[in-house]
């Protein structure tokens, strides 16, 4: 297969990966106030993301570096044409994680607070505006002969796109609050599943929604079938979720961002950024790609190395598998945790006893 | 009005002030990972509790600053994209490949285990944990490798070849790429820099608590360990910078002749370094200087009777070769820039010599004056660090990608001035609040000092060292 080809799909990949795990950072993010009923709980929250998130966030960095060495056209004519969405992103982006690492330095409440509402923005921004970068790109741009973006910002806002957004808000949302769930022990767990069950509903509407638009108006096939599975995963989430099952529904949630994103770059194909105003503008696999010899090279150090990446990847998801519950944040583990070894890899398997004391 | 809204001239400005600004952190992240990784080995093999407090302390202090280098470096990458189309267009092919090499090879690792060495120290394995901070420190090395690499094909291009129907140049050569004579004098030049920065920070933390006389047991080997790293780094970072001096005027010879601020090509006792030149304020001419004859030809060519090229022949020579026009860049920026980069390196590692000195065989220094020197010592090579980044960028203008693309033709020919000057203020606004902030923090950590060690277990007679939670 042509490796142009190949590494359309590889970009892809690492933008499914970081909508996956930044996704549930979002998520996560976005609800710090709905489940955060005082500060303990919020630093629950958030430490279930603190040992990752800096990981996760790397994925768009790698997916923005292979896009630029894979497809330099692709990369110069999206980033530049959407300057001023990507300001907002990059904002947005470094608002959140300073104050990851900010809100803890100092015990005032209202510093503290500050730095929440960051989070806050710092989570809602991206989460809406990738979704509606992707919508965009999906429908395609006005480009000219240079494949320059002729328009201006406001024309990205269309109603699509702003559904787009929506979407992707929504998604991460409950991806978000599926994943606190999965993560904590002790009321707040209780209280993420009766968020997402409630988010879940909402999330199925829109996504529903904007799938089917995609698909009637730009849609493939195989993008439709992409779509329609998405659409299964994400009830049978849902599903999940009231259930109680929440392995299940995380693993279904990340399965329905993957495999959405998926449809759309599937539908895409085999342009990169079709042009609205003439077609022999569009910007495609071909005519954005890199030349052979590079993509040679990048090919191998992806196979070498993607394995690699998500094996010491995964190796910390589990390190950090345990679940944190409020006594693991005001510190009252250390009694539970003296007795136990400090040997690694045993003795810090299910939740620590006194997290259900503590409820 | 117009010229306020030039996109170029405000690309330039945003460019330079948010690479500025990132790489005001990568230094501290840089030398403290290693510095970390160096005394928790030291812990990990004698057990001395004072290692592991000197562990904790420069961790937190990496930890506070790592963030800012992660946030600011997103938008580095971006910017390409977002400013700059036109050059990602021209030398995507072969500037992607190492970007991408530094996020597959060197962010993730970096990223990843720098997790796992906050987060893990109650959950990892003595040993297994202690690995997870080299990694740490190995990858940010790593990344640096790179990114110079990439930015060495500014300065210099090397494997690639022009594709005249796309327009574009492509890579030919990965391994020419990767081992650009530029990327591998200026990487170690970088690395030690970093370590000078780092060093100049240990210093002056350990002199702040030395001065009150508070925390003597950690605060004095730190401060040893610290003026020894600025010697060394400094005496390498001097030691290759004479190397990167030859790669630059075998590849940009301009560059050097600006630095000079040498209009006519000169040899032997003529090819003089000036020391200090008060001259017409549009640098043509000379009104009085002090001058080092042969050291000009020795640092070009590492001979006396060398043959250094002028500003003049040189930009006859380029015009003939590239077509009309300036190929000369900012006199004064360069020339000066040159100059306090060596003199600010100079007077850190004259600094910590005397330091050294003054604190031999366990003497205390009584004088506080002494200690205010070594407080404020911090930024220097800081400084140094950022005008040799100036020097270096603006020495190559007015090409982006030297010889092949000016930095004119490189600009975003659709992004608008307007939308340039909301991102510059944006930014401008943000990192300088950040700035506040982030400085703040630091000296609160710094003022703090180490923690008392841990308390062994009453049962197991363990210690137990607490994760970092946010
Ligand atoms: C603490 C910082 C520091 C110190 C003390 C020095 N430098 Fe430096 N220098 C840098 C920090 C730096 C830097 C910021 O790291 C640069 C910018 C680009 C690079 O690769 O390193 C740099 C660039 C740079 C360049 C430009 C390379 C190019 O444009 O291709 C030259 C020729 C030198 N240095 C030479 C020297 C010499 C001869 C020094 C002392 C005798 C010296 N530097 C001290
Ligand atoms: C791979 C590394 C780097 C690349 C690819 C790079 C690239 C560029 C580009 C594209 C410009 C804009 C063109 C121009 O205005 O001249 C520029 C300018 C500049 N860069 Fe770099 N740069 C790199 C590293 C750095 C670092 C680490 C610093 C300093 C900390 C730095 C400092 C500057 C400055 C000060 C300018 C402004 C020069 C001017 O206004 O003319 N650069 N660089
Ligand atoms: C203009 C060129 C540059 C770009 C595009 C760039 C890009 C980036 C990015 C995307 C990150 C975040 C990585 C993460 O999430 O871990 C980052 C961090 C970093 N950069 Fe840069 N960088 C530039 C200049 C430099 C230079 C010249 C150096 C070294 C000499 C450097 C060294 C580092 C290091 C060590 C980190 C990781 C440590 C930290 O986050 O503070 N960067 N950079």
């Amino acid at each position: 297969m042509d490796l142009a080809v190949v590494w359309f799909f590889l970009v892809g990949f690492f933008f499914i990966g970081y909508f996956v795990l930044d996704g549930f950072d979002f998520g996560v993010g976005m609800a710090l106030p709905f489940l955060g009923r005082d500060d303990t709980d919020r630093r629950l929250v958030i430490n279930t993301i603190g040992p990752i998130w800096d990981l996760n966030e790397t994925w768009v960095i790698v997916a923005g570096a292979t896009m630029f060495a894979a497809f330099p056209e692709w990369y110069a004519t999206l980033f530049s044409g959407f300057y001023l969405v990507f300001l907002a992103i990059l904002l947005a982006l470094i608002l959140r994680g300073v104050s990851f690492e900010y809100r803890h330095q100092r015990p005032e409440l209202a510093w503290k607070k500050r730095f929440d509402r960051m989070i806050v923005i710092g989570s809602a921004v991206p989460a809406f505006l990738w979704g509606l970068v992707f919508a965009n790109v999906v429908r395609g741009l006005p480009l000219d002969a240079g494949f320059n973006f002729t328009g201006s910002v406001v024309d990205l806002f269309t109603p699509y796109a702003l559904l787009g957004g929506v979407t992707t808000l929504l998604l991460f949302f409950t991806h978000g609050v599926i994943f606190i769930s999965l993560k904590t022990d002790g009321p707040i767990r209780a209280r993420a599943r009766a968020l997402a069950s409630r988010a879940g509903l909402l999330t199925i509407v829109v996504a529903a929604a904007f799938l089917v638009w995609t698909t009637v108006s730009f849609g493939t096939v195989v993008s439709g079938i992409l779509s329609a599975f998405a659409a299964v995963t994400l009830i049978a989430a849902y599903l999940a979720n009231l259930r109680g099952a929440e392995r299940w529904s995380f693993a279904l949630m990340a399965s329905t961002i993957a495999v959405a994103v998926l449809s759309l770059f599937a539908s895409l194909f085999p342009d990169v950024l079709p042009a609205t105003n003439d077609a022999a503008h569009s910007l495609t696999v071909s005519n954005a790609s890199s030349s052979a010899y590079t993509l040679t090279i990048m090919s191998w150090v992806a196979v070498v190395f993607v394995p690699l990446i998500l094996l010491y990847q995964g190796f910390t998801y589990w390190v950090f598998r345990k679940r944190l519950s409020r006594a693991s944040i005001t510190g009252e583990h250390e009694e539970a945790g003296s007795a136990e070894s400090t040997g690694g890899g045993s003795g810090f398997g299910a939740a620590g006893g006194p997290a259900s004391s503590l409820t | 009005m117009n010229d306020l809204l030039d996109p170029l001239l405000l690309s330039r400005w945003q460019f330079g002030l948010t690479t500025i600004y990132h790489f005001l952190f990568v230094p501290l992240t840089i030398g403290l990972a290693l510095t970390a990784a160096i005394f928790q080995t030291a812990w990990v093999r004698t057990d001395k509790a004072t290692y592991l407090q000197l562990t904790r302390f420069f961790g937190k202090i990496f930890l506070i600053n790592f963030a800012m280098g992660v946030v600011t470096g997103i938008v580095q990458e971006f910017q390409f994209g977002m400013n700059w189309s036109d050059y990602s267009r021209f030398v995507g092919d072969v500037f992607g490949a190492p970007l991408a090499l530094e996020g597959l090879l060197a962010f993730f690792l970096e990223a990843t285990f720098i997790g796992l060495w906050i987060f893990g120290w109650d959950r990892l394995p003595r040993k297994l944990h202690l690995a997870t901070i080299w990694v740490t420190a190995a990858a940010s090395i790593l990344s640096a490798y790179f990114i110079i690499a990439a930015n060495a094909f500014m300065q210099n291009p090397v494997g690639y070849e022009i594709n005249a129907a796309k327009g574009r140049a492509e890579l030919t050569d990965i391994w020419a790429l990767l081992t650009n004579k530029v990327a591998l004098a200026a990487f170690p030049h970088t690395i030690f820099a970093c370590f000078m920065v780092t060093a100049a920070l240990i210093v002056s933390a350990a002199a702040w608590h030395l001065s009150r006389n508070q925390h003597l047991d950690t605060m004095r080997p730190a401060l040893k360990f610290g003026l020894w790293m600025m010697v060394i780094a400094g005496g390498l970072t001097f030691l290759s910078g004479d190397q990167l001096g030859l790669a630059m005027v075998q590849t940009q010879p301009m560059k050097m002749a600006a630095a000079e601020a040498l209009y006519n090509t000169s040899t032997g006792a003529n090819a003089s370094f000036s020391l200090f030149t008060l001259g017409t304020p549009d640098g043509v001419s000379e009104l009085f200087s002090i001058r080092i004859p042969y050291l000009l030809s020795f640092l070009s060519t590492h001979t006396f009777d060398g043959t250094v090229e002028g500003i003049n022949d040189l930009q006859a020579q380029y015009t003939s070769l590239y077509g009309p026009g300036d190929y000369t860049p900012v006199i004064w920026v360069t020339y000066w820039a040159f100059r306090y980069m060596i003199l600010f390196g100079a007077i850190s590692v004259a600094t910590a010599v005397v330091g050294l000195w003054v604190t031999r065989k366990g003497r205390s220094p009584k004088k506080r004056w002494i200690w205010k020197v070594a407080i404020w010592s911090m930024p220097v090579p800081l400084a140094a660090m950022i005008v040799g980044w100036v020097f270096t960028e603006m020495g190559r203008q007015p090409w982006i990608v030297f010889s092949l693309l000016k930095t004119q033709d490189a600009v975003s020919p659709n992004t608008s001035g307007l939308e340039v000057l909301i991102s510059l203020v944006a930014f401008t606004l943000i990192y300088g609040t950040l700035a506040v902030v982030e400085f703040r923090l630091i000296k609160k950590a710094v003022q703090k000092g180490p923690d008392e060690p841990a308390a062994p277990d009453v049962i197991t007679g363990e210690i137990r060292h607490e994760a970092t939670i946010y």
